[in-house]
């Protein structure tokens, strides 16, 4: 399959954008029903977008960064007239009358939509076995999980069906796919990417990224959907930076750090990898220090209170009133409990649980305003980290991709998939998961590179030493 | 009202005010009352999955406003959001300020120089509006309810009292005052009755120097009638209750208005645990201080002062005329009495024009400049125009503009010559001996039975001080 660059070079060259479509077309017809990737796919919407590219290279005009590019969007983000459903029963059938600020910058660049991809029910997960529309298969080995909870959007690229995916990421939802899946994935800046539009899980680490098979595609849509947006109060006031132009600055004169925490645990060929890539990136002229980052092993449970505590109160509007499912009861209260008990899943409701408990009055100041504290230490104890190194490396999961079923029934083991993943969110920096080498059943490993807020061009160049390594 | 046996009323009060800005507190949609249910709606404010809320400028601005026109200190502030499920609260959380909220510790003096301390003064979004269908009226009960999601994140911001009131006169008073401020500042519309100024009592009692007793909170005050007639009834019931041997439960009352008293809406030991926690959808509020500065140095004179400086050109005041100040400072009126007292008019002739005629329609004041106030006043006093035809002279500026004198002229409003006055008064007297009798026997309340007659026949030409005149000369 082509690269996203290579398409949109070929297109402003004069190649239909309708290729692409059809071929990605093809490639969604082959295998989404063994995989289950996509819960919804736009033939027709793509195919009008495709011809409106092509009109638009006709003209002369500039077609975009992403011209003719197909692209698959997580069912978290909200397109008009089509329906997101966030894999919940409760959202069912609901089609949103607006676009998410990325969909729009997204089509304003010519990439074209192909559909809304599955997940862990409202991102619930790391597998994507919460879905209520059935778990979506790893492409690389259909009897394992492709990771979550982004992982119908790590699976479209990864079955080729398309180049480009967007994924969003609380916790991990993006990295932890891309390493099960052999995918480059990110985890932007808090506040680079607007989530407006991004149906929110927890408010406070979700943002949104990108899937490529290759760094330099990862780096052109991630530019693509960077910079300001007035309507998220969150979003960074500066403007997109500019990435694809530095990925192949390399790592010469950088400090990298690598911190036994973020790889603690993990099975011996993960580390392996990741002890291979500090050599690699050694070579390539970096100075590689050692670190302890105490504080990291604090993330898990400080993040398992944050995030169901947002979630609490971010899926309290599904109540049955102005959209989606609505199961009737017998007044206004039997009604909303009805649905709410029809509507959501079972990880769902022991997040709402979890996260309600965590706010309860009496409860606030040991669990809530605790894990308040780990997150602003976190934060410190990465701002100390950054005085010594530019960035860090480390893993990006324990293990490779495992089989359905193996953690379904140990939420524990399920959420310390996410061990590595989670401190980077609490603390709103970057990071993202290049592939490097392979482990168990020559399955990919991911590799994980850490930066402060708005390193995002320096993780890139690092990863594409590794990439280079890797010999991709 | 005083209270039997040497109780005493506790009252703080907690007022909302809708915010008067052209759009909604966190979204474009307009701000605006009385348009068809669920047309001011959009994804943000009807809570849709993914939207965002992005705060509205001016409503930081007149929030800001409220904190310097009550004397309290402006604070860089946060927001929480208040988690309670509610089918008329989109999203099942209200985004509120908590426990750092932007104006804190002011006060307010009361028009007899009381002063009553305020707590806060924060924002916060307002909900949308159900009605229930059926017999109950209430969301328990209803065959159906029906939500308008118009004022769903509508600006407001609550302004809470110390417990420092004692009387429901003094309750009364406070309100006026806040409203009339509110208005000045263009902060609010302060219409109590449409729901933009909501009052909330709370009322304890207790023998003079006590402890404070239990509180109960009274809802449902849509005028300041209905805020003095609830504090009163609710302060009897509990003392009848306390000195029967009972105990108040604390809790939330509903007033009704027709029936005149107050019953249980919730009792508050089941009052909902409401998970505050930081807004992480908004960023901290920290306006600067060349903005704080622009928004106090923007404060109009509030107005106690503009009352005083009225009252100042009467000298002694009736009470009337001390409700007439107090009407046209809340109707911003001020303008038309100053320019009389400018022009050296009479001030006491301009009060009353003002506070009946100006403010019976507000509206029409834009026809209405000072300088024609002025001169329609300055008209009356000479005589040139009686009373009756001076109000429609103004009737008619207020309606469609113009200019007096021609108006006076066009409607024929000339006074009458003294020799047809003559001729009129003489016939009448012919007409009604036995009135005449009685008043030349010294009976004076028949003087207005003959103006009543010749404003009759001369419709309404005749001055009224021209009739008596000629009555006395006559006797």
């Amino acid at each position: 399959m082509k690269t996203a660059q290579q398409i949109a070079n070929d297109v402003r060259a004069g190649e239909s954008a309708l290729v692409a479509v059809e071929a990605s077309l093809a490639a969604i017809k082959a295998r989404n029903e063994e995989l289950n990737v996509f819960l919804y796919v736009d033939e027709d919407g793509a195919r009008t977008a495709a011809e409106a590219v092509d009109a638009k290279v006709r003209r002369g005009e500039d077609p975009g960064l992403l011209a003719g590019v197909p692209i698959a969007l997580k069912d978290n983000m909200c397109t008009t007239g089509i329906p997101t459903t966030c894999s919940s029963k409760i959202l069912e059938g609901w089609k949103p009358p607006y676009n998410a600020t990325v969909v729009d910058m997204l089509a304003a660049q010519g990439a074209i939509s192909m559909g809304k991809t599955n997940l862990d029910e409202f991102a619930m997960g790391s597998s994507t076995e919460n879905s209520a529309f059935g778990p979506t298969r790893n492409p690389l080995d259909p009897t394992r999980v492709p990771g979550g909870s982004s992982g119908g959007s790590a699976a479209a690229v990864a079955a080729e069906m398309t180049p480009l995916s967007l994924g969003s990421d609380t916790g991990g939802s993006i990295r932890q796919p891309a390493a099960l899946c052999g995918l480059v994935g990110v985890k932007p800046t808090y506040g680079l990417v607007s989530r407006y539009g991004l149906i929110a899980f927890a408010s406070s680490l979700d943002q949104i990224g990108p899937f490529a098979s290759t760094v330099t595609d990862a780096a052109l849509l991630l530019e693509a959907i960077s910079g300001h947006d007035p309507m998220d109060s969150t979003s960074l006031p500066e403007p997109a930076p500019s990435l694809v132009a530095h990925v192949n600055d390399g790592v010469a004169g950088k400090r990298i750090a690598l911190v036994r925490e973020l790889v603690e645990g993990a099975d011996d060929a993960v580390v392996a990898s990741v002890n291979r890539a500090v050599e690699v990136l050694k070579d390539a002229g970096a100075t590689i220090v050692e670190l302890s980052i105490p504080e990291l092993h604090l993330g898990l449970s400080a993040y398992y209170l944050i995030a169901p505590a947002e979630a609490s109160s971010n899926l309290a509007r599904y109540d049955g009133v102005r959209f989606g499912n609505r199961i009737d009861g017998d007044d206004v209260t039997a009604m909303m409990e009805a649905t709410r008990t029809a509507g959501f899943g079972a990880e769902v409701k022991r997040r709402i649980m979890l996260g309600t408990y965590a706010l309860s009055a009496g409860y606030f100041d040991a669990y809530y305003g605790q894990a308040l504290k780990v997150r602003t230490r976190m934060i410190e104890a990465f701002a100390a980290a950054y005085q010594q190194a530019d960035m860090i490396i480390g893993a990006t999961t324990p293990s490779v991709a495992f089989t359905f079923g193996s953690k379904t029934n140990d939420p524990m083991a399920m959420y310390l998939n996410d061990v590595f993943t989670i401190p980077t969110n609490l603390a709103g920096e970057a990071a993202l998961s290049v592939p490097f080498g392979t482990g168990e059943a020559d399955l990919p490993i991911g590799v994980q590179l850490l930066g402060p807020g708005r390193s995002e061009a320096r993780l890139f160049a690092a990863a594409r030493v590794l990439e280079i390594a890797d010999g991709r | 009202m005083s209270l039997p046996n040497g109780w005493e009323m506790v009252i703080g009060l907690e007022v909302h005010t809708e915010l008067k800005t052209k759009t909604k507190l966190f979204c474009g949609c307009a701000n605006a009352f009385g348009s068809a249910p669920n047309t001011q709606v959009c994804p943000i404010c009807l809570g849709l999955p993914g939207s965002l809320p992005v705060m509205n400028e001016r409503a930081v601005e007149l929030a800001m406003a409220i904190g310097f026109a009550l004397n309290c200190t402006i604070q860089d502030s946060t927001f929480h959001r208040k988690n309670y499920f509610y089918p008329d609260m989109p999203k099942d959380y209200q985004i509120s300020q908590y426990d750092v909220p932007i104006n804190a510790h002011g006060y307010l003096t009361l028009p007899d120089g009381f002063r009553v301390s305020i707590e806060r003064a924060h924002m916060e979004e307002d909900t949308g509006k159900t009605t229930h269908l059926g017999t109950s009226g209430r969301i328990h009960g209803a065959d159906r309810s029906l939500v308008d999601y118009n004022r769903s994140g509508v600006p407001l911001v609550e302004i809470v009292s110390g417990p420092d009131i004692r009387t429901s006169q003094q309750a009364r008073d406070y309100v006026a005052e806040l409203r009339a401020i509110l208005i000045a500042i263009g902060a609010s519309d302060g219409r109590m009755e449409e729901g933009s100024l909501r009052v909330d009592a709370n009322v304890s009692v207790r023998k003079a120097d006590a402890p404070f007793g239990t509180r109960c909170e009274i809802k449902n005050l849509n005028s300041l009638r209905s805020l003095q007639r609830a504090i009163e009834y609710e302060a009897l019931r509990q003392i009848e209750v306390l000195e029967d041997g009972g105990k108040i439960r604390q809790e939330t009352r509903h007033w009704d208005e027709d029936r005149g008293e107050t019953s249980t809406l919730r009792v508050k030991e089941e009052a909902e645990d409401y998970r505050y926690f930081r807004e992480p959808d908004l960023v901290d509020l920290a306006p600067d201080q060349a903005w704080r500065d622009r928004v106090k140095a923007g404060l109009p004179r509030l107005p106690a002062e503009r009352r005083g400086l009225i009252e100042s050109l009467l000298g002694e005041l009736s009470d009337a005329q001390r409700d007439a100040v107090a009407t046209i400072v809340d109707q911003g009126l001020d303008e038309y009495v100053l320019g009389v007292a400018d022009a050296k008019g009479d001030v006491s002739l301009a009060l009353a024009r003002t506070a009946n005629e100006i403010a019976a329609n507000v509206a029409g004041r834009t026809n209405l400049s000072v300088a024609n106030f002025v001169a329609t006043v300055a008209m009356e006093q000479l005589g040139q125009l009686s009373a009756t035809q001076a109000k429609t002279v103004l009737g008619e500026l207020l309606e469609s503009g113009g200019d007096p004198a021609a108006i006076a002229k066009a409607k024929g409003f000339e006074q009458l010559s003294s020799d047809t006055l003559s001729v009129t008064v003489g016939e009448l007297i012919e007409a009604n001996p036995d009135e005449w009798q009685r008043f030349k026997d010294g009976d004076d309340k028949l003087a207005q039975f003959f103006i009543g007659l010749v404003m009759k026949a001369t419709k309404g030409q005749a001055n009224g001080k021209a009739v008596i005149a000629e009555l006395q000369s006559r006797r």
